[in-house]
């Protein structure tokens, strides 16, 4: 069956649609940014209302050094891509190694900052309501590194064995819109905890 | 153009056997297969979610009644309400969706389609957990069983002080899980008719079906979302000592009323946009002319979509929140009744002059738009917020809500199964039997659903297993009893018409309805791929430039 | 007693009815019209949706009735106001319904209208009828419509918000706190030394002079509500939250409600009795309960078991040892009408169940099963109705 027996005088151009795996990301990012929301809702709504326990100006270090590392991995993924897009394929390699690095020193460092409270400042998640907010904020957005890592990881060893090749770059692209968004929220989480909420 | 198409909604090579097909149907990613999947499994928690609600109707049927105890009606409702929207209404939505956008846009299958599958049996998974409540549900003490928290789980009821066993984690990791499978198929959704619409589909032309589900699956991501987030709070309020809710330690009870209403009110408006959109393509086809203003119901559609996510404290009238609260959400939710109400119009304007054939779909439609009308009024009285305060938490809203969500919604669905019967199946319905279903179930509906508006008024509180005699209460909750009864068998006249018609019901072709989107143009059942070849559109209804070449659509768009 | 009508009543019975009984002259007007229109349509559907309408206003008019009650009806009605600020709420329901209405016989006129004048007739030439698109102007009428309804109900609405919620109490204001247990009713009135549970007693209001009662609302354990339709809407007691409402009743009489958000097991049994009394007769009432316990040497027995079993951990009888706040204040049992939060009357026989098995009245409750011999449970009961 025809469906075109007539063409109309004015046809539009052929348009080119988004790529359904960058519009699939996109859409994963607003309900991941949903989800972040309502616990930021709730760390800042508990600022100040422990009745109980340890306050945040007494046990919080601002981790400068971590934060600094994650989001230099935003650039170095960023490089990585544009390598990759080039067909730099070595440089892409590299800078995707560096990525992967950069995020295993800021979850190890909060690693270390949560044995630190929980250890030495007796701060749990059960302790009071900054123990609670605190815990699952930071947890959740380390939880997404985490994600992220074994991401990176999968397609190091997939580019180790020379399977990613330029013409996989819009999909490696799409990876590292999801590594840019766990950045951003970190901005948020780290104004929001270590500034607003002290 | 194969007329002569397959027969049974299976396609079956001779030497098939049982277990192969089962396979296939387990292993597919087939949108259609998987859109029929989720509505079987809708169904059949229908007809769950209907028990439950008549072993409430019993116990409630007489004052004082000894049906069951205090513990099973406790369940009962927390079930049937759990039940209703997360197992049957949303599958029922994203059933009709996954079946219908990729035909309607031109496409052959989802953006995703494992991702689609892996939707699908989330959810399933999820159906699976929630009555798996009744046997693991105990904990340690022997206290539990299935949930009976109520299906909005207001803390700090659902501390572990007062909410003993596992039977509130069930609900919570069920929905938990079901709920990732709904971001998946929003995810889907979006990125299927944002990259896989046919040449000349602008999003300007393309049929209102595929652009309610559209508002609707971004109402998706950001809604459902902070559902996920609550109930993980509570989660680690249960599982890890944490205190997000817990009143002893500072926490606030009304955060989870906050919580879950972000959630909960645009999930109505999820449920209800859909069906908007089955409408929106039923009521045409039938009254035999364009929708009315189709611009503006785009529009309108958008509209809701937003100001839905800002009156979510509607629900919340009654917990002191301060005057400037009250005032600020009685006026965003007025406000949301203007789009809807227009929606009503541009129906109305539809119908107007044009040449009404009564068939099954059509007579789910005008019962849904007299329904709908007197549910939106209803909603109205309860947006005025002292109004509220007397009304919330009674059999008024109670019935108010069924008003939406059987009165509308699942007469939508019903049109939308009648009117799409023949195109998944390739088979006819019996008409005879459709019409009675459809009286039936309108006798039961209102039997039920309009006397439920009284006791409401005369201060029944809802979630009460039993009630005093002598407040006037009697005799309306029999009447109600007797219309669900009514009901029931409406459904099974239902469920007996589909089987029988799968099997004996006469060949469709492939456009009975003489309709005008693209899903007509294919055979009934589909081939798998959809398409031979991917068609071009000029205009909004594809079929009626192919049928009427000498006046096409595209000239007055 | 008084039942309301099953709509099963003929319409003329309605009509026939002295005007005097239906109501205000608005009220018959209404019914009238429904009446009519119910006449006239045609299509059982319309009829069905014309019958809700018409059932909802005949629980309107017939609520009005105020014949044969001296007191308040036993029927909840919110349409059977006798508090300012329920008085309020009723004026802007009567508001709403009555918009409400008019645009649902608009749009539902034009509807059946639609269905009827535009079906396709059997012997028509199968041609398409004329395909429009919109029309803009139209569009516009009825957007703008609807959005000037919404402004009038809205200021309605605010009006009505504010002036009760932010309404101030006056001298001569009786304070009562509420406090919200699984599953009964805790009053305390701070200013009058009273602890009492279930049974709330208030003095009718003066329009002159008035004297309300302003309740704070507290929660012992999970969410619950205040709802006694004929006095106020509706307010939650949350744990952690300090909520507030207010009464000003009008006329005595003896007010029913319960508790309005599922809050356990025996949600549906939680329920509540307001007294409203003369002036005279609150004062009285309230003198009876700041008198200290009766001590009768008649019931040392049962008094002896009381103290010594775990009833004194929940509850209270001032002046003994009996000190727990889990469970109500028992020191003025008696005068109580009822027992277990209006479950049960306060008579012997149901008092004497209570006691031995509470499961028997209400299953569920928090109230364990005491296990006390026959004669021990008899000496209690005994013991327990000495308690004036």
């Amino acid at each position: 069956m025809s469906s075109t027996t007539i063409a109309p005088t004015s046809f539009e151009k052929p348009r080119s649609l988004p790529y359904k795996g960058q519009v699939g990301m996109l859409c994963l990012i607003v309900a991941e940014s949903s989800i972040f929301t309502i616990f930021v809702v709730a760390y800042i709504y508990y600022i100040g209302k422990s009745l109980s326990g340890p306050t945040p100006r007494e046990v919080l270090e601002i981790p400068i050094f971590a934060t600094v590392c994650l989001l230099s991995s935003s650039l170095s993924i960023h490089a990585a891509v544009s390598a990759l897009r080039k067909t730099q394929l070595a440089a892409f390699r590299l800078w995707w190694l560096v990525t992967l690095v950069l995020g295993g020193i800021f979850l190890t460092a909060t690693g270390r900052e949560w044995h630190h409270l929980i250890y030495h400042k007796g701060l749990t998640i059960s302790t009071n309501l900054f123990g609670t907010t605190y815990y699952s904020l930071v947890g959740l957005h380390a939880f997404h590194v985490s994600v992220g890592l074994v991401g990176l990881a999968i397609v190091l060893i997939l580019a180790l064995r020379k399977l990613v090749r330029q013409e996989h770059f819009r999909n490696v692209e799409t990876f590292a819109m999801y590594w840019h968004f766990v950045d951003a929220v970190w901005v948020v989480v780290f104004t929001v905890v270590y500034i607003v909420g002290r | 153009m194969s007329s002569d198409s397959m027969a049974l909604a299976t396609v079956r090579e001779p030497s098939q056997s049982l277990g192969d097909i089962l396979t296939s149907w387990v292993t597919t990613v087939d949108h259609k297969r998987l859109g029929i999947l989720y509505i079987l499994f809708a169904l059949l928690f229908l007809v769950i979610g209907g028990i439950e609600a008549t072993i409430m109707r019993i116990q409630l049927m007489v004052p004082l009644n000894h049906f069951v105890s205090p513990q099973t009606f406790n369940q009962m409702f927390t079930m049937h309400g759990t039940t209703m929207i997360f197992f049957v209404a949303m599958p029922m939505v994203f059933g009709f969706a996954n079946y219908l956008i990729p035909l309607m846009i031109g496409a052959r299958d989802m953006a995703f389609p494992r991702l689609n599958a892996l939707s699908f049996w989330l959810t399933a998974f999820g159906g699976l957990l929630l009555y798996f409540s009744f046997v693991g549900g105990n904990g340690i003490y022997g206290a539990g069983g299935a949930p009976d928290v109520g299906w909005f789980a207001y803390s700090p009821l659902t501390s572990r002080a007062f909410s003993l066993g596992h039977s509130t984690d069930f609900w919570t990791l069920s929905l938990l899980v079901s709920g990732f499978g709904s971001i998946g198929t929003a995810v889907n959704i979006i990125a299927t008719i944002a990259s896989l619409r046919c040449p000349g589909m602008t999003l300007a032309k393309m049929p209102l079906f595929p652009w309610l589900n559209l508002v609707v699956a971004g109402m998706v991501l950001i809604a459902v979302s902070p559902l996920t987030a609550a109930q993980v709070m509570l989660c680690l309020d249960r599982f890890l000592g944490a205190h997000f809710f817990d009143t002893q330690a500072g926490g606030s009870a009304v955060l989870w009323m906050h919580f879950f209403w972000i959630f909960g009110h645009p999930e109505v408006y999820i449920l209800v946009l859909p069906t908007f959109g089955i409408l929106s393509e039923v009521i045409p086809v039938f009254s035999r002319k364009p929708i009315f203003g189709y611009p503006v119901m785009v529009g309108a559609s958008v509209a809701i979509g937003f100001v839905s996510m800002t009156v979510w404290a509607h629900h919340m009238f009654t917990v002191g929140m301060s005057s400037y609260g009250n005032t600020f959400f009685a006026l965003t939710t007025m406000i949301v009744a203007i789009p809807t109400g227009i929606k009503i119009f541009n129906w109305l304007g539809t119908l107007w002059g044009g040449k009404i054939i009564f068939k099954t779909p059509m007579l789910f439609c005008i019962a849904f738009l007299f329904q709908f009308l007197c549910a939106g009024l209803t909603g109205i009285m309860l947006s005025a917020a002292p109004f509220n305060w007397q009304l919330s938490a009674s059999y008024f809203v109670v019935a108010h809500f069924h008003y939406v969500i059987v009165g509308a919604i699942l007469f939508g669905i019903f049109a939308g199964f009648y009117y799409w019967f023949p195109k998944m199946t390739g088979r006819m319905y019996n008409e005879t039997l459709g019409k009675l279903h459809f009286w039936l179930f309108v006798l039961g509906f209102h039997l039920t659903f309009d006397f439920m508006h009284i006791p409401g008024l005369l201060g029944m509180p809802r979630r009460i297993y039993t009630y005093e005699p002598g407040r006037g209460w009697e005799g309306w909750n029999l009447i109600v009893t007797l219309g669900a009864v009514v009901q029931g068998i409406a459904i099974l006249i239902f469920v007996g018409n589909l089987l029988y018609s799968m099997f004996e019901g006469k060949l469709a072709g492939n456009d009975p309805w003489d309709a005008w989107t693209l899903e007509w143009s294919v055979s009934s059942p589909p081939p798998e791929y959809n398409f031979a070849k991917i068609p071009t559109v000029f205009s909004r209804r594809p079929l009626w430039d192919v049928k009427h070449p000498e006046d096409p659509d595209w000239e007055y768009e | 007693m008084h039942r309301i009508a099953k709509p099963s009543i003929k319409i003329r019975a309605v009509l026939a009815l002295p005007r005097e009984m239906v109501g205000r002259r608005s009220g018959l007007l209404i019914v009238r019209e429904f009446a009519l229109m119910i006449r006239r349509s045609s299509i059982r559907l319309a009829k069905a949706q014309a019958y809700l309408r018409l059932s909802a206003v005949l629980v309107l008019g017939l609520s009005r009735i105020r014949c044969c009650f001296a007191q308040a009806s036993p029927i909840p009605s919110i349409f059977r106001p006798e508090s300012t600020p329920a008085e309020s709420i009723h004026r802007l329901s009567n508001f709403v319904l009555i918009i409400t209405g008019l645009i649902f016989l608009a749009v539902f006129s034009l509807l059946l209208y639609s269905i009827v004048r535009f079906r396709r007739r059997q012997d028509e030439d199968g041609r398409e009828p004329p395909q429009v698109y919109g029309s803009n102007r139209i569009e516009l009428a009825w957007t703008v419509i609807p959005g000037l309804i919404v402004l009038v109900l809205f200021l309605a609405t605010a009006r009505v918000i504010y002036s009760v919620q932010e309404a101030a109490p006056p001298p001569g204001t009786i304070r009562v706190t509420a406090i919200g247990h699984q599953f009964w009713w805790e009053f305390r009135y701070p200013d009058l030394g009273v602890v009492t549970a279930n049974e709330l007693h208030v003095p009718v209001s003066n329009r002159e002079k008035p004297t309300p009662t302003f309740i704070e609302l507290l929660s012992a354990d999970t969410d619950h509500s205040f709802w006694l339709p004929q006095l106020n809407g509706k307010t939650d007691l949350i744990p952690n939250r300090v909520n507030s409402t207010w009464i000003e009743p009008h006329a005595t009489g003896t007010y029913l409600g319960q508790c309005a958000q599922y809050c356990g097991t025996q949600h549906a049994l939680m329920l509540l009795r307001v007294y409203v009394d003369t002036p005279e007769r609150f004062a009285q009432w309230v003198a009876s309960q700041q008198l200290p316990v009766v001590q009768s040497d008649s019931v040392a027995k049962g008094r002896a078991i009381f103290e010594h079993t775990a009833c004194i951990n929940c509850h209270r009888i001032t002046g003994t040892a009996a000190n727990g706040t889990f469970g109500p204040d028992l020191t003025h049992l008696m005068s109580r009408d009822t027992i277990a939060s209006g479950a049960a009357d306060n008579t012997h026989d149901k008092l004497r169940l209570w006691i031995e098995n509470p499961d028997a009245i209400k299953p569920g409750s928090l109230m364990p099963a005491m296990k006390l011999s026959d004669p021990d449970l008899d000496a209690v009961t005994a013991y327990l109705e000495s308690l004036r």
